[in-house]
Parts: C-alpha cells; sequence; structure tokens
C-alpha cells in the first residue's frame, strides 16, 4: 500500500500538495493531514451528512471521496465559511440565535449543506427547508430549531 | 445590580466554536509519533474460540504490535461492576462484566478478541482482517423468553442459568385490592429499543509520557472522574498521574456514561506498553455491534380498580434482556419497576422481573434508561382500563393524579439511587389541563375526528403523564474562582455532550458576581481541573452539578463582599455587584472592579490573615439525600395512510414540569431532542437480531433514526412546581422529552385505527407492523 500519487487543491483559500494514498478517503485527508479537524465523520456510509463540505461549490460528503478526486478541486469546510476571524456567516449567527445546534458535532455538516441551498433558495417554507435538511442526521436537536435558524439566515442574508 | 440571567433565553457560550469548526472532540487530538489501533471482532454471537492466527496480520508493514487476551497478562480481568445492586430484600444478583479481549469464548457479535496497533487506521483495520480466529459456534441465546429455559446454552457457564437478578418489590396488599376490584384487566405488553445512535461514535486517545510518568487520556465519556480513578487503579498508577479529558462530545444520551469498555481499557494501557500516543476511533458499524444498547422487556401485567375508575392495585412481572454482559448492574430495569407508578397514587403494587443473560450487546442506561419501558405500560394498562369503564383517557388519569397535597409522596419501593421512592413535589392536574387545551382535544374528539373519519381518514389523538426520576446523587462539585482579568472560571468534574452547561452553570455564576454570562468561563470534564464527582447522566447535570456551581459562587459572592467591605469601609449589605465590579450602593465613584480585587485577595506582601484563605476563590459541592421528580403531559394527533400504513404525526404538543428552569431556551432543545428520540424508537428504530444472533441492522441506511421529515413541529409549554429538595428549586430535564413517546403514540395510533379494533401492545411499530396487526384482526372478524 506504499503507492502514492501526488494531488494539488485548494481549500479554504489556501493551496495545498499533497502526497497520499489513493485509498485515503477526502474526509480523513482534511481531517488528519490538513489537521481541518472541523469537519466531522459520523458514519463513513454517505448517510449522516456530518462530513459535508463543498467541492466546487457544491455540497458532498467528504467520506464518500477520495483525496485524490478532489485533485484541481477547490473546497470550502466549516473553517472557511465565516467572513473573517471573530466574525460569523449569517447561517452560523442564526444557528447560535435560534439553538439550532447541542452537541455540535453535526453541526458542520448542517451548515455546509444549508450554505448554498440558501444561496438559491432565499426566501424558503418551513417545508422547503425541512426537505433540504433531511439529508443531514442530527441526534440532539429534533430539527425545529434548525428549522427556525434557516429561516433566521433567510431573512438576515 | 445585573439582570438576573436565570430564567432567561440565553445564546450559548459554548456556540462559536462549536460552529467554526474549532472545538476540540476526542477524534481531533493528532500527536506527533501517535499509533492508531483496530479491533478484530467476532463474527459469532457465541462460540468457543479454539486458536488465534495473528501471523499473517503481523507480517503486514506499519503493524506495530498485535495483542490477543493472552498477551494481556495480568491485566486482562473483567470489568468493574459500576452499580450494585440496590438494597432490596432477598435481591438475586450474579455480576458477570465484560472483558478487555475474548479468552476463552465469545458472547456476542461485535466482542473484540484481538487488537492491532498500526502506523495509520487503514494499516491496522488491513491488518485486522488477516487475523483467522477458529471458533466451535455454540448454540445461541437470542430470545429472552428462552433464556431461562433449562435447555437453554449457558452464556455464562459457572452459572446455572443466565439469569442475571430476579428482584420484587411490592407495596401494599396486591392480592386483597384485586379481591375487591371492580374491573381487572391484564395484558403481555412488549417494549423494544433501539440504540443511542449519537452522531460522534466512542474514541479514546491516550499518551503516556515515560519522562513525567503520566498518562492522558481523551475519552468520549460522560464520567471523566469515574474512568480516571478507575484507570489509574488498573494501570498501577497513582491517581495524580492520569489525567483524562472528556472535550467535546458529540452526544452522550447513557453509552458514554463510564462504561470502562475493552477499548477505553486497553488503549491507555498499549500507549504505557510502547510509550506513544495512541488512538482508537470507533466507525458506525462498531457503534451499532459494540456501545451499548438499551432493549427488549416483556410485561405481563395487571391492574386492578374500582368502578369509579381508581386504580386499587397493579401486579407487574417482567423480563428484561440484558445481553451478554452486565457492567451496569441493575439500573435499567430498577427505573422501569419505579417509573411505572407514575403520577398515580398506587395503594398496592407488585412487582417481579428477572433479568437475563442473552448473545446480545449488553444493555445499559440510553436516554429514558427503562423508565420508558414502565411508563409504556402504565399508561397503555389505564387506557384499556378506560375503555372497560367507558372513561375517557384523561379522567381516568386525572381521577388518579397524587393530589399536590400528598407531597412528599414516597411510594414505599426502592429506587436506582437505592433511596426510597419519594417523589418530591410535583402538580400534575395544571399540566393536564393546559395540554388539553392546547391540543384542544375536546373539540378534536368531537367535531374534527368524527368528520374525517366520515371521509375515511384514518386520524386519532393520544395523550398520557409520566414522571422522570431525575438529579440523583451522590455529589458533585465546584470551584469557582475570579481572574485578576475580571473573568471567573468555574471548573466542575461533570463531562459535557451538548447540554448547554457553559451557559446555564455561567447563568449561576454571573447571578451571584455580578458579571456578564459570556465573562464565566466553564471547564467540564478535565480531571485536572477538578478531579471530584460522579458524571452526566440521570437528568443530574443541572440539578446536581448546577447547585454545587450555585453553592461556590455564593461562597465567592461572600467573599467579595467580605473583602470589598474592608476595601470600601462600608458594611456588607450595602455594597452591590454588578457589570464586574463592586460597589457602595448609592455612590458612584466607589467601585473596585473585580479583577483588581482578586488581586488584592493574593498579596505578594502582607499576610494572608489565619482563617482566611488567598484569592476570590471557593469550592462546594452538592449531595442530594435523593433525586427529584419532574413529570409532564404529551399528547399529539397521528394520521394513518389506510393503504402504507406510514404514520404522520399532525401535531405534537408537551406540558412539562422540571421545576425552576435555568435557560428556557436549552430546556426547549433538550424536549425537542429527546421527543425526536422518542418517536425514533417508537416507529422507526429497532435493532434486528436474527437467530444466530447477527446483527441485521448495523448501518443508518437500515437503522433509521429519524429525520426532519418525521419529527413534526413541537409545542411546549411548561408548568414550574419548585423541588423543595434544593437551593435553585430545579429539577432534571434531560431525558423527559423521550419517555412517554411510546405509550402517547402507542395511544394516538391505536385511536386512528379504531374502526379496526385493533389493539397495541408493544413498541416499536412500523408501518408493516401496523398492516400485520390490521390484517389479524380483518382475519378474525
Amino acid at each position: 500500500m506504499s503507492e502514492t500519487m501526488m494531488i494539488s487543491l485548494t481549500v479554504n483559500g489556501q493551496r495545498y500538495q499533497r502526497q497520499v494514498e489513493p485509498r485515503l478517503l477526502l474526509s480523513d485527508f482534511l481531517r488528519h493531514e490538513l489537521d481541518l479537524t472541523g469537519t466531522h465523520v459520523g458514519c463513513e456510509h454517505g448517510v449522516c451528512g456530518a462530513c459535508t463540505i463543498l467541492v466546487d461549490g457544491v455540497a458532498v460528503r467528504s467520506c464518500l471521496m477520495f483525496a485524490v478526486q478532489a485533485d484541481g478541486c477547490e473546497l470550502l469546510t466549516v473553517e472557511g465559511l465565516a467572513p473573517g476571524p471573530e466574525q460569523l456567516h449569517p447561517l452560523q449567527a442564526a444557528f447560535r440565535q435560534a439553538h439550532a445546534l447541542q452537541c455540535g458535532f453535526c453541526t458542520p455538516g448542517f451548515l455546509m449543506t444549508l450554505a448554498p441551498w440558501l444561496a438559491q433558495h432565499p426566501n424558503p417554507t418551513d417545508e422547503e427547508i425541512r426537505l433540504a435538511l433531511s439529508g443531514n442526521l442530527c441526534r440532539c436537536t429534533g430539527y425545529q430549531h434548525i428549522v427556525e435558524a434557516v429561516k433566521m439566515a433567510a431573512e438576515i442574508c | 445590580m445585573t439582570t438576573r440571567t436565570f430564567g432567561q433565553r440565553i445564546r450559548r457560550n459554548e456556540d462559536p466554536v462549536l460552529l467554526t469548526g474549532q472545538a476540540l472532540f476526542t477524534d481531533d487530538v493528532n500527536l506527533p509519533g501517535m499509533l492508531h489501533v483496530a479491533f478484530k471482532r467476532s463474527d459469532y454471537a457465541h462460540a468457543r474460540i479454539l486458536s488465534i492466527d495473528t501471523s499473517l496480520a503481523a507480517a503486514i508493514e506499519g503493524v506495530v504490535a498485535i495483542y490477543t487476551a493472552a498477551d494481556l497478562g495480568d491485566y486482562w480481568r473483567p470489568g468493574p461492576l459500576l452499580v450494585s445492586p440496590p438494597p432490596i430484600k432477598d435481591v438475586v444478583f450474579n455480576t458477570r462484566t465484560q472483558v478487555p479481549l475474548a479468552r476463552d469464548k465469545v458472547r456476542h457479535v461485535g466482542e473484540p478478541i484481538a487488537m492491532v496497533v498500526a502506523t495509520s487506521r487503514y494499516i491496522a483495520e488491513d491488518a485486522a482482517e488477516l487475523i483467522f480466529v477458529d471458533v466451535e459456534p455454540l448454540p445461541v441465546v437470542v430470545d429472552m423468553e428462552q433464556a431461562l429455559d433449562p435447555a437453554a446454552p449457558l452464556i455464562h457457564e459457572d452459572l446455572t442459568q443466565n439469569l442475571v437478578a430476579h428482584v420484587i418489590q411490592q407495596k401494599g396488599d396486591y392480592a386483597a385490592a384485586k379481591a375487591q376490584a371492580d374491573v381487572v384487566v391484564s395484558r403481555r405488553l412488549y417494549y423494544d429499543h433501539g440504540v443511542a445512535a449519537a452522531m460522534e461514535n466512542r474514541g479514546v486517545v491516550a499518551n503516556w509520557d515515560r519522562k513525567s510518568q503520566h498518562l492522558t487520556v481523551w475519552d468520549t465519556t460522560q464520567a471523566p472522574v469515574v474512568i480516571r480513578n478507575g484507570l489509574s487503579g488498573l494501570l498501577g498508577l497513582s491517581a495524580a498521574q492520569v489525567r483524562v479529558i472528556a472535550p467535546f462530545i458529540g452526544g452522550g444520551f447513557g453509552p458514554k456514561i463510564m462504561m470502562f469498555y475493552p477499548e477505553e481499557v486497553l488503549v491507555p494501557w498499549v500507549s504505557m506498553q510502547l510509550n506513544r500516543p495512541v488512538k482508537w476511533i470507533e466507525d458506525r458499524r462498531e457503534n451499532f455491534m459494540s456501545t451499548t444498547h438499551e432493549r427488549d422487556q416483556v410485561h405481563w401485567a395487571e391492574i386492578a380498580l374500582s368502578k369509579e375508575g381508581r386504580i386499587l392495585g397493579f401486579k407487574d412481572f417482567f423480563l428484561h434482556d440484558n445481553g451478554a454482559y452486565g457492567p451496569y448492574g441493575l439500573t435499567v430495569p430498577i427505573n422501569s419497576q419505579c417509573t411505572l407508578l407514575g403520577c398515580y397514587d398506587v395503594p398496592a403494587y407488585y412487582s417481579e422481573f428477572k433479568a437475563v443473560f442473552t448473545n446480545k450487546m449488553y444493555v445499559t442506561p440510553y436516554r429514558g434508561a427503562g423508565r420508558q419501558h414502565g411508563v409504556f405500560v402504565m399508561e397503555r394498562m389505564l387506557d384499556f382500563a378506560a375503555q372497560e369503564l367507558g372513561l375517557s383517557v384523561h379522567e381516568i388519569r386525572r381521577k388518579n393524579f397524587i393530589p399536590p397535597a400528598a407531597f412528599p409522596y414516597n411510594n414505599a419501593i426502592i429506587y436506582q439511587d437505592f433511596a426510597p421512592l419519594v417523589y418530591d413535589s410535583g402538580n400534575y392536574e395544571p399540566a393536564l389541563d393546559k395540554a388539553l387545551d392546547l391540543i384542544d382535544y375536546d373539540r378534536f374528539v368531537r367535531e374534527e375526528q368524527p368528520k374525517l373519519r366520515a371521509e375515511g381518514r384514518l386520524v386519532g389523538i393520544g395523550l398520557v403523564s409520566y414522571v422522570e426520576g431525575t438529579g440523583i446523587g451522590p455529589y458533585e462539585g465546584a470551584r469557582v474562582q475570579i481572574e485578576p482579568n475580571g473573568l471567573v472560571n468555574v471548573a466542575t468534574g461533570i463531562g459535557t455532550q451538548g447540554q448547554g452547561h457553559f451557559t446555564s452553570f455561567a447563568q449561576l455564576v454571573a447571578d451571584q458576581v455580578g458579571v456578564d454570562v459570556r465573562h464565566v468561563r466553564i471547564s467540564t470534564g478535565d480531571t485536572d481541573k477538578f478531579h471530584w464527582g460522579t458524571g452526566t447522566f440521570a437528568s443530574r447535570g443541572a440539578v446536581v452539578a448546577g447547585n454545587a456551581v450555585h453553592a461556590a459562587a455564593e461562597r465567592v459572592r461572600e467573599k467579595i463582599l467580605k473583602l470589598a467591605s474592608e476595601e470600601l469601609e462600608a458594611a456588607p449589605e450595602d455594597l452591590e455587584l454588578t457589570d464586574g465590579v463592586v460597589r457602595v450602593k448609592g455612590v458612584p465613584g466607589s467601585a473596585i472592579k473585580l479583577g483588581d480585587l482578586a488581586v488584592r485577595a493574593n498579596p505578594l506582601r502582607g499576610a494572608v490573615k489565619p482563617g482566611m484563605e488567598p484569592g476570590l476563590e471557593a469550592t462546594a459541592y452538592f449531595g442530594p439525600e435523593r433525586g427529584v421528580t419532574a413529570s409532564g403531559i404529551h399528547a399529539l394527533i397521528v394520521e394513518v395512510d389506510p393503504e402504507t400504513m406510514q404514520v404522520q404525526i399532525k401535531r405534537y404538543v408537551t406540558v412539562h414540569d422540571c421545576g425552576r428552569v435555568i435557560n428556557p431556551l436549552i430546556l426547549d432543545g433538550q424536549i425537542h431532542g429527546g421527543i425526536a428520540q422518542g418517536i425514533g424508537n417508537a416507529f422507526y428504530e429497532k435493532v434486528v437480531y436474527d437467530a444466530n444472533g447477527q446483527l441485521l441492522n448495523g448501518s443508518f441506511m437500515d437503522y433509521l433514526i429519524p429525520t426532519s421529515m418525521e419529527v413534526p413541529r413541537i409545542e411546549v409549554d411548561h408548568v414550574e412546581t419548585p423541588s423543595p429538595s434544593n437551593p435553585l428549586g430545579i429539577k432534571g430535564a434531560g431525558e423527559a422529552g423521550a419517555i412517554p413517546t411510546g405509550p402517547a403514540f402507542a395511544q394516538a395510533v391505536e385511536n386512528a385505527l379504531a374502526p379496526f379494533g385493533v389493539e397495541i401492545l408493544e413498541i416499536p411499530l412500523s408501518p408493516n407492523r401496523l398492516y400485520e396487526l390490521v390484517q389479524a384482526r380483518r382475519q378474525e372478524a
């Protein structure tokens, strides 16, 4: 298993070049090679959505991609969502305001799923929000406060 | 005076780091030179181990070590019994706890057999796949009703039967009560359960530093102090040499309590063996197989009533499926036994249970911890009794509520905390009235339901009550300290898994010392910061640790006032603490910053006089004699699709009473989340083992936890009956949401399916199961 490949990619605006095994999951690459541990791993079979990141602007599950598949891509993880240090993205601020997180483990996945979605759905209904959330699992909140946070964020955005 | 924050919807202090990906979870600990562990686990539910061949695995490049039970030497020993049986007369209890690595036989699928340590997790898993375990399969016990059959294979061969425990508790004379009864109803009820499925799996990182002779362990535990004390004993270290850190934990819900899981015990040991940092992170499949479950009970229940609908007596016998080992004693079945009595005045109660070993993952508390089983039995039996008596479901409950004047109310049996089951306070009728009003019960039954039924729609309503024993002892502690920069540091020994401790505890301190909530920094779950305590479980964090934090903050306030009265030459009662300063009331120029006062309390010259202590710091403990009892009503309206038998929850109302509320925003979140888990438990989640003890649905593709599409909007209202048992008047709330959902759901679905005459005697349901029940009734007809 010593065969490796060189990849280069951009994560949160920073360029990285790394030699990786072809079988290395993108989620593990981000977490353990780049130490971007904000992306969480909940199931490693693409159901829970905790590991969701943006690849070229599209929300994907980083546990269902190999790092080598992200070669040449532009990635955004939760660490890069806020506009700057000590600042929060409107979604992050709304999550705090509405108490839309408890343990916070699934939260990065929700944020990264919702950020591009909200940009495309500026005036969502409750039903549309629930549908948009339905691919991400949360075990703490019962989703209600997340729905409220998304509505709140839609108003701020 | 700074505005009191107790009772306010304060945003959480912990959110910014969680929202920006900066919070440290166990798997985020990356240390130089760290090794990674993977386990070879049993594919069989019950088998004798004949041989283990690790030679191929050991030859893989990057494999550092492989251990089997034989390699552990003296370190191989069964885990501790965490909770001994309560002092109940004639209790039978057989202790058999899990082992670090299976030695002679395996007793459930997923039991660890060998541990691989390698330079990466990928390599460790490659190697684990190449370990060959030769076994002789043994007959398997899966069904708890067959576990005590004399012909059943023995799971622990040194016992004469698969019996964990036999317990009888009673009050009054049930036989006499039954003899006087006008109506006696009996049923067999079944309650299955699932897994906690916290979004974060378990994990342990250990770092033995040979030079300082010190071990640091990051552990996804709810009880770091207990783990630290236990690990130091097992490893032959002094407690001061071991630091256990429970960092941010991605959901606990019970199975992360303090189990001394095999992995939890082995990873620190390996770090010491190899002088390297070592990490093991559970994957989701392992979580299904080898993190504790909470599972089946079957009850044979009988209720005796007067013709007016008063409960005269209740008799219950149940079997409790304990799984293969029993590290957590009898907590779950005792909770079922005690919580069955609910909000009701039951003059005579006979309850007997047998807990049995089966070849399945073992059972320990999961949110509700057996309470929901008891509530299901009582609430369903009341529903059946109401039907016999021609009463509504709310009338029969109201008739039997313990009246407010009867508190403290002694149920005269022993609870899980070893104390008599005494309810500290309660006031159940206002909650019932509120719930009936909120869900518009009468109008639904009188107008809406008949109209919809006439259209062929299957709509139903359910309403149940429950109690939740919370806030049990023995104690928690906290230390509060004003820093020279004016910030307040607080340390407590419990762990935190999303309950908002960084905020609710900060509110308690802020109110005492007059600072902004954001200026109070809470440390939980780090034994180097605070090394006394028990842990976060049994809805006890706010009650027990909260009252300890409050007490320590009160003492710091006293110290502030004493020192400031000297500095300002004013009587303590003339001082006020607000906005981080202490000043003489009505004298604006007199203010001293708390930070400056803290510096003066820790002088470099002069003397700290006898009887005084340096700094503005205090430690306090809170140890309640017994728990406090929260309560509530859940009501819901459902619609069942006649074609698919899918159930849609149209409305969900809860009226909850947990005494005084520290932060209603956090409380709402706790209730929503509990109900979501309760809904999963009622209709979607079921761990399925086949006849060979194979786990059939160990993934999120097969085991369904509710999504945003299944959990409805939940309408929450409160009644506040303060607890007289603690200074803050609070009761726990963590498990409340999850406890009554099953029986409420069952009643509503049964009501919706009333045209078919279906009786619901089990949880969880599913569309398939509802279809079977309806078909069976059709065939009978």
